[in-house]
C-alpha cells in the first residue's frame, strides 16, 4: 500500500514537472517567434542607421556579411556631406513648421466645432453633423486634383516692407506657399469625429453647474472640457501628426522650388538626384531618427490612439 | 404672465445659443466646406470638361466624354493568318499561328482612339482587348491585386501578431513597440531604403535569399522586372503596414470577456477551438473595420509606387491613384483626371457600402 502511495505520488511529480516543461518549451518557442518577427521589423532600420555612418566603400564591403548590421566604422562625413549638397536645414523647418502649426490649430478648431456639435442645441445641428460623417468617406486622394484647382485661384494678403513703407497687396496663387500646406488640412471631419464622441460621454451636470455660476458656453468648453479632453486631445494630435509628417501627395502638387518644401519630398528628390547611398541613407537617417525618438517616448499614447481610432471606426 | 416673460427669456438664450455655436464651428465649417466638399463637387463637375491648368484655349463642356475616353473597352478578334496559295495557316518557328498585328487592326477608324490592353489567344483565334485608356485599365487591375493580396495577408498577419503579443508574458510590450516602429517612420524614407534592400547585386534581401538556398534561388530582380516589381511593392507595404491592424486587433482581443474563454474551458473546449468559437465571433467588427480600412487604404497606394518604380516597368505597377496624378498634374489635365477621381471615389464608397452591408446582415442572424 505504502508503495502504490509513493509511485502515485512520483507519478504525479512527474506529471508536474512534464507540464513544467511543456511550459517552459512552449515559452522558450514564444521568445524565439517573438525575437525572429523583432529582426524582420528591425532589420532595414537598423541597416540604414548603421550604414549611415560608413564611407560607401565600406557599406558594399560589410553587404556581404552580418557585419552589415553592425556599426564598423564611425564617420560624419556623410552627414557633412547631406548639409553641404542639400538644404536639409531648410526642409527640416518646413516640415516643422507646417505639421505643428496644422495640428495645433487643429486641435482648437475641431474641438470647438465638436462642442457646437455635441453640446449646444441650435437649428441644422443634425444636418451638419450627418454631412460632417458622411464626408469622413471621401479619401483625400478623391480630391487631390480639384483642391488643386481650388488653391491655385485663391487670394492672400500680401505685406512688405520695404524701405520702411509697409506695402498691402493680393497674391492671387497658394501654389508654393506653406499655408497651402497647412490651411486645407486644419478642419478634420476625423478629429471632429473623435471630439464629438468624446464630449457626448462627458456628464451634462458639470456644464449645468457653471451655467449656474454664470459661465457661458465658451467658457464651458475653455475652461470645463479641454482640461478633461486630456486623452482625446493626444489621440488627435497624435493621429493628425502621423498623416501630416509622412504626407508626400499634396506636397508633390503644390510645392516647385526648395522655398517650402518639406522632408519627405526633399528626400524624393535627394533620392532622385545622388547614386551616393551613403548620404542617402544619412537623410533617410536624419528623418526618422526625431520620429522614432518621440515615438518611444511616447509609445503608450501612440498605440492608445491607433487602438481608439479601430474602435470608433 | 410669468410664462411670457421665461419664454422670452428662453428664447433668447437659445437664439444666444445658436449663434456661440455656429461661431465656434464656423472655422472648422467653412474649413471643411472649401477644401473638402467644394473639391468634392467640383470633381464631379470639372470631368464632364476638357479643363486643363495651363491652356490658351477656353474650358468647354464636354459631356460625358471623359469618362467614355476613361471606361471604353471593346474586344478585337483576330482570323490567324492564311498563306494565299496553299490555303494552310501559318505558323512561327513554334508551331504557334501567326496572327496579323493588333496595331494594324486598331489602327482604322472603327477602331479610332484604342490601344491594346492585353490579348488572349483561343480557339485558333486571338482576341484583342483594347481600351481607350489601357493604361488606366492596367491600374486598375494592379489596384484589384494589390488589395486582393494584401488585405487577408496583411490582415491575417496583424491578427496572429495581436494573438502573439496578447499574452502575460515579460518584455511583450518590447516587442508590441518594434512591431509597429515601421508605421511611425514616413513612407518615403521606407521605400527609398527598400529600393537598397531589393538591389538585385548587393540588396541585402537577394544576399539572403542566395545564403538561405545556397545560392541555387535568385538573385532576382526584384523591382526591375514587371513580373516581380507588384510582389516586391507588397511585401514592403504589408511589413510597413501591419502594426497598425495590429494594435486595432489588440484592442479588440483585450475587449473579449475573460468569462467567455473560462466558460467554454469548463465545456472542455481546447485552445484552437476557443479561438474559432470564442475569439473569432467576438472579433467580427473588429476584422470587418480591418479588412475594409485596409482595402481603401490599397486602393490609395501612391507613395511606394512614385519613389520606387515610377509605375513600371510596363506598367507593372501604375495605380489608379498614380495615374491620376500623370493625368492631372504631369499633364495638366485637369477634366480628365477628375473624371478618374470621382470613379476612384466611387470604388471606396462601393467597397464601404459593402462593408455596412456585411455588418448589417452578419448581426441580424
Amino acid at each position: 500500500m505504502t508503495m502504490t502511495t509513493v509511485s502515485n505520488r512520483s507519478g504525479f511529480a512527474a506529471k508536474i514537472g512534464r507540464v513544467r516543461a511543456a511550459k517552459a518549451i512552449k515559452l522558450g518557442l514564444t521568445y524565439a517567434v517573438m525575437i525572429i518577427l523583432a529582426f524582420i521589423f528591425m532589420f532595414p532600420v537598423v541597416f540604414m542607421i548603421v550604414s549611415s555612418f560608413k564611407p560607401n566603400a565600406v557599406i558594399f564591403e560589410d553587404l556581404r556579411s552580418i557585419r552589415a548590421f553592425v556599426p564598423t566604422v564611425f564617420s560624419l562625413d556623410n552627414y557633412h556631406a547631406v548639409f553641404r549638397r542639400t538644404n536639409f536645414g531648410r526642409f527640416m523647418f518646413n516640415s516643422i513648421f507646417i505639421v505643428t502649426t496644422t495640428v495645433a490649430l487643429g486641435l482648437v478648431v475641431n474641438s470647438m466645432a465638436a462642442y457646437a456639435l455635441a453640446r449646444l442645441r441650435w437649428k441644422g445641428r443634425m444636418l451638419v453633423l450627418s454631412t460632417i460623417i458622411a464626408l469622413l468617406i471621401i479619401p483625400f486622394e478623391a480630391i487631390a486634383i480639384p483642391l488643386l484647382f481650388v488653391v491655385n485661384s485663391l487670394p492672400w494678403p500680401l505685406v512688405e516692407i520695404a524701405n520702411g513703407m509697409v506695402r498691402l497687396g493680393l497674391e492671387h496663387s497658394w501654389l508654393d506657399t506653406y499655408q497651402v500646406q497647412i490651411v486645407p488640412f486644419v478642419a478634420d471631419a476625423f478629429s471632429i469625429f473623435l471630439f464629438y464622441q468624446f464630449f457626448l460621454e462627458v456628464p451634462r451636470e458639470l456644464d449645468e453647474a457653471a451655467l449656474v455660476d454664470g459661465a457661458g458656453p465658451f467658457r464651458i468648453y475653455w475652461n470645463i472640457l479641454m482640461p478633461l479632453s486630456r486623452p482625446v486631445l493626444a489621440t488627435v494630435a497624435i493621429l493628425q501628426f502621423l498623416v501630416r509628417w509622412n504626407d508626400y501627395l499634396w506636397p508633390v502638387l503644390v510645392t516647385q522650388g526648395e522655398k517650402v518644401r518639406p522632408l519627405t519630398l526633399g528626400m524624393a528628390a535627394f533620392f532622385g538626384q545622388t547614386p551616393d547611398w551613403g548620404q542617402i541613407l544619412a537623410f533617410a537617417t536624419m528623418i526618422t531618427l526625431p520620429v522614432l525618438i518621440v515615438f518611444l517616448l511616447f509609445q503608450r499614447w501612440f498605440i492608445r490612439s491607433v487602438a481608439s481610432s479601430g474602435l470608433k471606426g | 404672465m410669468f410664462g411670457v416673460i421665461f419664454g422670452g427669456k428662453g428664447n433668447r438664450l437659445r437664439r444666444n445659443e445658436a449663434i456661440t455655436a455656429w461661431l465656434m464651428g464656423a472655422p472648422a465649417f467653412l474649413g471643411l466646406f472649401v477644401f473638402l466638399l467644394l473639391p468634392f463637387l467640383l470633381a464631379i463637375g470639372l470631368s464632364f470638361t476638357n479643363h486643363r491648368f495651363i491652356s490658351p484655349n477656353p474650358t468647354e463642356f464636354v459631356g460625358l466624354r471623359n469618362y467614355d475616353r476613361l471606361l471604353s473597352v471593346t474586344i478585337v478578334t483576330l482570323e490567324p493568318l492564311v498563306d494565299e496559295e496553299t490555303g494552310e495557316l501559318l505558323r512561327d518557328e513554334n508551331g504557334n499561328l501567326m496572327f496579323p498585328r493588333s496595331r494594324s487592326i486598331l489602327r482604322t477608324e472603327q477602331y479610332e482612339g484604342f490601344g491594346e490592353w492585353f490579348t488572349v489567344d483561343a480557339f485558333g483565334k486571338r482576341y484583342v482587348i483594347a481600351a481607350k485608356d489601357p493604361k488606366f485599365m492596367r491600374s486598375l487591375v494592379n489596384n484589384f491585386i494589390f488589395s486582393a493580396i494584401v488585405v487577408p495577408l496583411q490582415s491575417g498577419l496583424a491578427l496572429l501578431l495581436a494573438l502573439l503579443i496578447n499574452q502575460r508574458i515579460p518584455g511583450v510590450n518590447v516587442f508590441r513597440t518594434i512591431y509597429f516602429s515601421p508605421v511611425v517612420t514616413s513612407m518615403v524614407v521606407i521605400s527609398v531604403v527598400w529600393v537598397f534592400l531589393y538591389n538585385p547585386d548587393v540588396g541585402l534581401i537577394n544576399q539572403f535569399i542566395q545564403a538561405v538556398s545556397f545560392g541555387r534561388l535568385g538573385p532576382f530582380n526584384w523591382l526591375g522586372s514587371a513580373q516581380s516589381a507588384m510582389i516586391a511593392i507588397i511585401i514592403m507595404s504589408i511589413w510597413q503596414g501591419v502594426g497598425f491592424q495590429m494594435v486595432i486587433f489588440l484592442a479588440g482581443l483585450q475587449g473579449i470577456p475573460q468569462v467567455l474563454y473560462e466558460a467554454a474551458q469548463v465545456d472542455g473546449a481546447n485552445a484552437i477551438q476557443r479561438f474559432f468559437y470564442v475569439t473569432l465571433p467576438q472579433l467580427r467588427n473588429t476584422i470587418i473595420f480591418v479588412a475594409i480600412s485596409t482595402t481603401i487604404l490599397a486602393f490609395r497606394l501612391f507613395t511606394q509606387v512614385d519613389v520606387m518604380t515610377n509605375g513600371g516597368p510596363h506598367d507593372a505597377t501604375t495605380t489608379v491613384v498614380f495615374h491620376m496624378v500623370e493625368m492631372g498634374f504631369r499633364r495638366q489635365k485637369i477634366g480628365y483626371a477628375s473624371a478618374i477621381s470621382v470613379v476612384f471615389f466611387l470604388i471606396v464608397l462601393a467597397i464601404a457600402l459593402v462593408q455596412h452591408r456585411v455588418m448589417r446582415s452578419r448581426s441580424e442572424v
